[in-house]
């Protein structure tokens, strides 16, 4: 029995000896160039070496796809054709074949034709319910998880997938878990430091510093690539950042390349902590629950911070919820209302190394960043777009569709004028009544009173 | 859809020899292989209780769907008389009545009378539309029912009763003030049905 308790001890040593070595090591390599924004190189590595592996796994499965017949990848333009023609193009189609008679009101039968073949085409498929899954793949990437419908190919590519699971499993995700823990603790320690100096332009730029490194080391956390386009368009201070929304994933992405006030609900837990000791070192816009329900509140904490030229620009994702990376969906107009000038964002995401969205009814927040942790790697391309202004004669909608259509436009997105609340709620009765006017304008004309004629 | 519908979804995706007489078994719908599959995935992706069957709810969920003013309408023609669930067979089935009409479609050995995507079953289908009480005759009521869920609020209804008369006077031959289904295909014999009832899959 005394003879065990060395052994034990010796064994606890040897452990900790070892996971000094293997902090030391993260330490060294990872966080410490990361802080500086210099990169050694191995994620650069990685991803080759990840390229040319899923571009071989593509051969194989195409090769297997020829001797057995499987699904083909859902086009971009979808799996059924649909007519563009408006509502009055098609009916006039279809009532051409038909003898006409003007006397009381211009209805055929066949009108119905018109409404049955839309809704058959959108229950096959449709644009808005595919925005709230993940996007398919054309090839499988090796990840278990975005396996649809390929099936056994080879030994080879199994033992590649295992090796894989191995990699991201055992290998990746034990590094990834440290470098997300040193990151958000340096957050919160750092900032808490920095929030105890007076204000000055020296704790700005320590603030700055603090998000940065901490952003960067999350960012290496994740095995992030991100490539910048048009860094001359980076919002400036007093101005308003917004962007396409797919994952609490964007801000670390954001936040690698320039430092910005975030705006949101005031959470509890570790998201709260975090939250109170970030406020201290510089402002961001946190809004309680019931804040957020008053819209005049809310829009006048956000005008007194742009007013405010020394603030930090606001990032506001005007979708409000997350969307799948594959469309745009409807900016709501509230940050638009505000003035000042908005800085638009493109974020688009490689879903060949992982897929960022977050389907918040399928995955919460710890699973979904066990998701992030476990896939290959998060590759995308940001666009700063050049600032952009409300016009004469523009209201807060138009300009929030303009911006839409910009963002969606750079970043090669779907542009869908849908509601992303649609996630969760019924569509409103008013688009079915403005369907149901523009038919009753078919049949008796514009002017929608009595008709002149009277009954036959 | 039961054990059996998924094991025959299975035997289609793993199946080497690409036998026709063995898809038109699984499913009475000559559709190929690949647009099977990707009719299976939207409905198990329209079905968000996992239960193999559709409820109305699951329709409605679709909002292009839920804002159409004969929505209601045609999600009923997926219910059968009295259910309130639609399986994968019954999903297919109503589906294939927009098929396109091919010529040399070999389907004689498939089922006794018309395939269901013929032009007559296509009128059948939008016939069904107006007929609320699936008694295979049109009544004055039930246009003008249809008629108000096309036009809302918007129209006056002695000016919708005047519409749904006119309507019925051209079509009604025997004199019965009611569009049996026969009239009905006589009124639209010279619109292309074929084309404006069908959909295409891309591949």
């Amino acid at each position: 029995c005394h003879r065990l308790l060395p052994k034990m001890e010796g064994a606890w040593e040897i452990a900790f000896v070892l996971f000094q070595v293997w902090l030391s090591i993260v330490v060294g390599l990872i966080v410490l160039p990361a802080m500086f924004g210099v990169s050694l190189g191995f994620t650069d590595i990685y991803i080759k070496v990840l390229v040319k592996t899923l571009e071989w796994a593509t051969l194989r499965i195409q090769r297997g796809q020829k001797e057995q017949p499987t699904l083909p990848s859902q086009s971009a333009n979808g799996i059924i054709e649909k007519d563009d023609g408006s509502m009055e193009e098609e009916i006039g189609e279809l009532r051409r074949s038909h003898p006409k008679n003007l006397a009381g009101g211009d209805f055929t039968m066949c009108d119905a034709f018109y409404f049955c073949k839309k809704g058959i085409e959108n229950i096959v498929e449709d644009q808005v319910t595919q925005r709230f899954t993940s996007e398919e793949l054309a090839s499988w990437n090796l990840l278990t998880r975005t396996n649809n419908n390929f099936r056994y190919i080879s030994v080879r590519l199994t033992i590649i997938w295992g090796l894989g699971v191995f990699i991201r499993y055992c290998i990746l995700l034990p590094l990834r878990i440290t470098l997300a823990v040193i990151g958000l603790s340096w957050l919160v320690i750092g900032t808490t430091l920095v929030g105890l100096l007076p204000s000055s332009n020296a704790k700005n730029w320590l603030s700055d510093l603090v998000h940065i490194t901490c952003y960067r080391i999350c960012a290496r956390g994740l095995s992030a690539t991100i490539r910048y386009h048009n860094k001359e368009n980076r919002p400036k201070k007093g101005g308003i950042c917004v962007a396409n929304h797919t994952s609490p994933i964007d801000i670390v992405i954001l936040a690698n390349d320039g430092c910005y006030a975030m705006v949101g609900q005031v959470h509890g837990g570790l998201m709260g902590v975090i939250q109170r000791s970030m406020v201290r070192s510089c402002p961001h816009v946190w809004f309680e629950r019931s804040e957020m329900k008053d819209r005049h509140a809310v829009a006048k904490r956000l005008k007194d911070h742009i007013a405010d030229k020394t603030k930090l620009p606001i990032l506001i994702f005007p979708e409000g919820t997350c969307i799948n990376n594959t469309s745009v969906m409807m900016f709501k107009k509230g940050s638009f209302e505000i003035g000042g000038t908005i800085y638009p964002v493109a974020i688009k995401y490689d879903p060949q190394f992982g897929d960022a969205f977050w389907n918040s009814a399928k995955n919460n927040m710890v699973s979904y960043l066990l998701r992030m942790m476990t896939s290959w790697a998060i590759v995308c391309n940001m666009w700063y777009l050049p600032p952009m202004t409300r016009q004469d004669g523009e209201d807060a909608v138009q300009f929030a569709n303009r911006v839409k259509s910009a963002i969606a436009h750079q970043g090669g997105l779907v542009d869908l004028s849908w509601d992303g609340g649609l996630k969760r709620e019924k569509v409103k009765e008013s688009f079915k009544e403005e369907q149901q006017k523009m038919y009753s304008s078919m049949i008796v004309g514009l002017d929608c009173h009595e008709a002149s004629e009277g009954p036959v | 859809m039961g054990l059996q519908g998924w094991r025959n979804v299975l035997a289609l995706k793993t199946s080497k020899n690409n036998n026709r007489a063995a898809w038109q078994r699984a499913f009475p719908v000559p559709l190929s292989h690949s647009q099977i599959t990707r009719l299976y995935s939207r409905f198990h992706s329209l079905d968000k209780g996992e239960n193999g069957a559709l409820s109305r709810e699951d329709f409605q969920r679709i909002p292009e769907l839920a804002i159409n003013p004969l929505g209601d309408r045609i999600i009923n023609a997926f219910f059968p008389e009295g259910e309130d669930q639609a399986n994968f067979r019954g999903f297919m089935r109503t589906l294939a009545h927009f098929r396109p009409v091919e010529d040399n479609e070999k389907n004689k050995d498939l089922t006794s009378g018309e395939p269901l995507n013929s032009r007559t079953n296509k009128l059948l289908f939008a016939f069904r539309l107006y007929d609320l009480d699936r008694d295979d005759k049109i009544s004055r009521d039930e246009l003008l029912q249809v008629l108000r869920m096309m036009v809302g609020v918007n129209i006056s209804d002695e000016q919708l009763g005047s519409i749904a008369d006119r309507t019925i006077q051209e079509a009604d031959t025997n004199g019965d003030m009611c569009i049996s289904f026969s009239e009905f295909i006589k009124v639209l014999e010279k619109v292309d049905v074929e084309q404006k009832m069908s959909i295409r899959f891309l591949h």
